[in-house]
């Protein structure tokens, strides 16, 4: 029983460092950007698709595979950000556009809904031969070190002066553009960067599950979300941005845990999404009721009892 | 320095809700010139700046500044040349970035924005200097972000944003309306201080009379989409509150329907 328990949590965590790099990417666009880029679900099946369908009709080297993967999300970044400032086409609904539009492309990639990947070579079972470590211990390996990478050139990025106009526009676009900053490509940059990292992670995942599936990105960007949120109310908001953006990833990782454990309670895997879309309304509530809360316990009529006013 | 030839513009043409904000608009401003421009509601004040910013398109006519044609060119590339403070202080600044990073980016106006550090040691060092001039005390504080500042600090903060370049024309619209008299007066002597001390080419619109007079070395009075009045030099520095209204009162043939300029 704790075997089990253990062995599901490590599964966990493996899985939580994956979906943590699709986070990281919603992260920029939700939080940094201010947009809600809807994108995201199409752009993660995008990257499984590619990547799957290099590996399995080319037998490209996974690494180039994956990262081939990954600039077919930046494109798709791309069309939702130029969908958004170039047509004036508001940014929920560019990003449902382009969505809709990747289901068909990813059927045309893969050429068929689902595309197993037992038999081909992938980064984790090429890495599983060369060091005889267990599958699982080898995708919490392979995640940490691709998240230590992202965290690390991420910090950097956004501390430059282009990462730092990202920053400008999506905090002020007014202020951006008076300060001679083109707030359009900066969104159009932000969303690309933010769909190739989404991409990673699907590539990933897909190699990790062993199938690519045009329907694998259904849900995710709640999935992000959650992790995004997870994070914030267990971590706080910090001030570092190193620390900010590790607060994702262990919220993808602590979201995974929960999804593990209530699975194990015996949830119905069919209503998963439903769980996850309860999580992440009662975790966006969450801070809003603890305001009301203290607003509320330190209220006095009088001003008297203590309180200072 | 600025030339404006013919410039129009209509909100909304073509549907119910047409505005006509600017009527055949021809003015120009030497090198230097501090124009103050007054008028009432409505009478095309903001859309004459936004014109010259490039905030909407223009629908006739040219502008040059320092030379350049600057009439079909974005908002983005005309704020190489332009410094912009704005009625309301939360336009101006980034809140969720710090003072530091605000200034860095205003210092970067106009120029590629690449790879290499948003901010270094040696911009820091300069910023502290120029934060201490403005006597705030934010020089100790450069690390904190901006939406935590009082509407003056960001004012004065946007001020200092928008001269740290050398802009060829500061636009200034209503700057201080949203600010306490205390605060206000303030970030005017800053703003004189900036002006006349950087030898810099400025519009500010107020609706205070008397700053309107005092400040600057000319003055212009909107009507209606026009400039009805442009005096400068010595008979502008002559005028008196009752002399403006009274020249409104002529050319709108009626009488001030503004609270807000008699206040004055
Ligand atoms: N974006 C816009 N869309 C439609 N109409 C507009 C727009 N901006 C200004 N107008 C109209 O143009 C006219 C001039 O407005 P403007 O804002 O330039 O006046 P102002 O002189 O700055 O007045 P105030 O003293 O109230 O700031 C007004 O009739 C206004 O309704
Ligand atoms: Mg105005």
């Amino acid at each position: 029983m704790i075997i089990s328990i253990l062995k599901a949590m490590q599964g966990a965590v493996g899985q939580g460092a994956l979906w943590g790099i699709m986070a990281l990417g919603i992260y920029i666009t939700y939080r940094i950007l201010d947009i809600a880029d809807l994108t995201v679900d199409g752009s993660f099946a995008l990257g499984g698709c590619t990547c799957g369908i290099l590996l399995a009709e080319i037998g490209l080297d996974p690494v180039a595979a994956t990262l081939i993967a990954s600039l077919a999300g930046v494109a798709a970044g791309a069309v939702t950000g130029i969908l958004h400032t170039q047509c004036r086409i508001p940014a929920i609904l560019a990003g449902i556009l382009t969505q809709l539009g990747l289901y068909s492309v990813n059927l045309r990639i893969l050429g068929k809904s689902n595309q197993p990947l037992l038999k081909v070579e992938t980064v984790f079972n090429g890495i599983v031969d060369a060091t005889g470590l267990e599958k699982a211990w080898v995708s919490i390996l392979v995640g940490v070190v691709v998240l230590i990478m992202l965290i690390a050139v991420l910090y950097w990025f956004f501390g430059t002066e282009m990462g730092s106009a990202i920053r400008a526009t999506g905090s002020n676009e007014n202020m951006a553009r008076s300060q001679g900053m083109n707030t359009n490509f900066y969104k159009i940059l932000g969303l690309a960067v933010s769909n190739g990292l989404v991409a990673l992670s699907g590539a990933l995942i897909s190699q990790h599950q062993g199938y690519a599936d045009v329907k694998q990105g259904i849900g995710a960007i709640v999935v992000g979300l959650a992790s995004i949120i997870i994070g914030e109310v267990l971590f706080g908001k910090r001030r570092n941005f190193a620390v900010k953006l590790s607060a994702v990833v262990l919220g993808s990782c602590i979201y995974r845990i929960i999804v593990a454990v209530v699975l194990q309670m015996g949830l119905n895997t069919d209503d998963m999404k439903l769980f996850t879309a309860a999580l992440v309304a009662v975790a966006l509530s969450v801070p809003t009721f603890l305001e009301k809360r203290r607003q509320a316990a330190s209220y006095s009529e009088s001003g008297e009892g203590g309180k200072t006013c | 320095m600025l030339k404006i030839s013919h410039v129009s513009k209509t909100f909304n043409r073509g549907t119910i809700n047409e505005r006509r904000a600017l009527t055949d608009i021809h003015f120009e401003m030497d090198k230097g010139d501090f124009v103050t421009v007054i008028g009432g509601n409505g009478a095309g004040k903001s859309t004459l700046l936004n014109m010259i910013a490039g905030v909407y398109p223009i629908d006739c006519g040219t502008i040059f500044l320092d030379g350049v044609d600057i009439s079909r060119k974005p908002e983005y590339k005309r704020a190489a040349l332009l410094g912009r403070v704005f009625q309301d202080p939360m336009l101006g600044t980034a809140a969720d970035m710090q003072i530091d990073e605000n200034l860095a980016l205003a210092a970067r106006r106009g120029r590629s924005r690449g790879l290499s550090w948003g901010v270094t040691k040696k911009e820091r060092e300069e910023y502290r200097e120029k934060l201490a001039q403005l006597g705030l005390g934010l020089e100790d504080r450069m690390t904190v972000k901006v939406g935590l500042l009082s509407g003056g600090q960001r004012q004065a903060l946007t001020l200092l944003m928008a001269a740290l370049r050398e802009p060829k024309l500061l636009l200034l619209d209503e700057h201080t309306a949203a600010l306490d008299p205390k605060t206000a007066a303030k970030v005017l002597e800053l703003t004189e201080e900036i002006v006349e001390g950087g030898g810099l080419t400025a519009m500010m619109v107020t609706h205070n009379m008397r700053d309107a007079i005092h400040i600057g070395n000319r003055l212009i009075m909107m009507h209606e989409g026009r400039i009805i009045y442009d005096v400068r030099g010595e008979e502008k520095k002559g005028l008196t509150v009752a002399d403006l209204l009274e020249k409104f009162e002529q050319a709108s043939g009626g009488t001030l329907d503004n609270d807000r300029m008699l206040l004055a």
